[in-house]
């Protein structure tokens, strides 16, 4: 346990003197502005119309969940995709290019220790980034009357698909000293769980709802819908299991190789 | 103690160490010596449980590097080839966090750092950042790094490379002035380097051991280069001589 925190405290460290940290950061928090500006305007366009057409039912069917934090949530994730794999690519590829890599497997510290260790590092970073975009929560909190519960599952859906993501991530960065081919088979990962399920949008049977289960937006909707289903925040925890589980595996392969 | 017992790595089709033992007493410096591409590297890291050996053993103080590796590696302080340090780190942020990965305790971490920046000659460098030192701080800092958490043994990989002939001095009374009851396995390229500081020499060519020795049993008058250049001139050679033989036939090339 003592080991892994100090692991942990030195990647979290790490993440704070490395640029590639706070272009992700920004990037994404940049992205995010964009996209929640653009929803705020349709959305606003949209009350405008209806007003105008005279409907107070429509009216009042309205509003600010559904119309802007669901999309936004869904346009994040998207973002989450591309810049996850350039924040994970590194933390074991570099290691290994670097030859920290000895001083890490010749220390007298489990592999599992080490895998934990990075994960907390980079679960804690993305805690702080998927936090700083509750930004746009508290916009409409101030100007207008949004459900705050709604909204908090969603963005928690967002923080676990973000966790599976950096487990993803790790995982690839095990495997090689390039940060490059690191984040490039993280991002197709990702990808394909994202659509994994489009064969089976028409489908019924065992495979397709299989693929459908492991479909990462499937589990991510039902969250920014506002639903906090168990078996989601399950599905969610287990790719971070299975993830983390094959890194200590491909970590302690060094040892029996 | 290190006890090194037939071991053998193997990568695909190519072996790089072939059958290789050797034993290192408490309180010697052992001097393991080759020319490039010999093996000595590879070896250096199956001993510190960094890859596991095809076959044979290797013991730290009675300990299997592979099945007791935890207890094993914390007994050990190694400074690999390139000295392992985090380019963007601090080198007493540095030096803190070996300590805390290797066991030391939370106590004794201030000193224990403390003792070794003064030890490495570091205590000027403590603020700066690893990445913009020279190569001859870096490898100091990597010293440093190895003797943290005082490991009974020492594994040291070209410890005086990149370093100018004073820090090579330095360096050279500071191993020295590390024996007492500690192991020490270093690796050098220099040879004089090996006369001066080491009981033991080891030369390994090809992946095979040529010489196993004690420095005070290598004759009076024979050069240890000449030792060198005649355990390795017997390249392909399927079983390496004995020390015996191999300083006999020196001899015996000396009077004819």
């Amino acid at each position: 346990m003592r080991n892994t925190i100090t692991i942990a405290g030195k990647e979290l460290a790490g993440y704070f003197v490395q640029p590639v940290a706070y272009v992700v950061l920004t990037v994404f928090i940049l992205l995010g502005g964009w996209f929640f500006f653009a929803m705020l305007r349709q959305f606003d366009e949209m009350v405008q119309l209806v007003q105008m057409m005279g409907q107070p039912d429509t009216l009042r069917q309205m509003n600010l969940n559904t119309r802007v934090i669901d999309p936004l949530l869904h346009d994040l994730s998207v973002v989450l995709v591309i810049v996850m794999p350039a924040l994970t690519m590194r933390v074991f590829a570099e290691e290994k290019r670097s030859g920290t890599y000895e001083l890490l497997l010749t220390a007298p510290v489990r592999t599992g220790e080490i895998v934990a260790g990075k994960f907390l590092a980079a679960a804690a970073f993305t805690l702080v980034m998927v936090a700083l975009a509750w930004i746009f929560p508290l916009i409409l909190i101030v100007f207008g009357n949004p459900e705050v519960g709604v909204m908090f599952a969603g963005y928690l859906g967002l923080f676990l698909l973000a966790l599976s993501f950096v487990a993803v991530g790790l995982f690839t960065s095990s495997l090689t000293q390039n940060q490059i081919i690191a984040a490039i088979s993280s991002f197709g990962i990702l990808i394909l769980l994202f659509v994994i399920s489009w064969p089976a949008e028409a489908g019924g049977g065992v495979v397709w709802a299989l693929l459908k289960y492991l479909s990462l937006p499937e589990h991510f909707s039902t969250m920014t819908r506002g639903v906090i289903d168990t078996s989601d925040v399950v599905f969610f925890l287990s790719v971070v299991a299975t993830a983390l589980f094959l890194t200590q595996r491909s970590v302690e392969s060094a040892r029996w190789r | 103690m290190i006890d090194v017992k037939h071991l053998t790595k193997a990568y695909g089709s190519f072996v790089a160490v072939k059958d290789v033992s050797f034993r290192a007493e408490k309180g010697q410096i052992l001097g393991f010596l080759g020319p490039n591409g010999a093996g000595k590297t590879t070896t250096m890291r199956i001993i510190t449980g960094f890859m596991p050996a095809t076959s044979g053993t290797v013991e730290i103080d009675g300990l299997d590097i592979f099945n007791n590796s935890l207890e094993a590696r914390r007994r050990i302080g190694y400074l690999p080839e390139n000295p392992p340090l985090y380019m963007d780190m601090r080198v007493e942020t540095y030096l803190r966090f070996v300590a805390k990965l290797r066991g030391v305790k939370r106590a004794e971490i201030d000193g224990a750092v403390e003792h070794v920046l003064q030890v490495a000659g570091l205590t000027d460098m403590a603020g700066r950042i690893c990445g913009q030192l020279s190569k001859g701080y870096r490898q100091r800092v990597g010293l440093a790094q190895a003797l943290v958490h005082n490991p009974p043994v020492l594994v040291l990989d070209e410890p005086t490379i990149g370093l100018d002939p004073r820090q090579i001095h330095e360096i050279r009374e500071l191993i020295r002035g590390l024996a007492g009851d500690r192991t020490i396995v270093l690796s050098t390229h220099i040879l004089p380097e090996v006369s001066q500081i080491c009981d033991k020499v080891v030369i390994i060519n090809d992946g095979r051991v040529a010489l196993e020795e004690m420095i005070k049993d290598i004759p009076e008058g024979t050069s240890l280069e000449e030792v060198f250049l005649h355990a390795i001139a017997r390249e392909g050679h399927a079983e390496s001589a004995s020390a015996e033989e191999t300083l006999e036939e020196m001899g015996a090339g000396h009077s004819a």
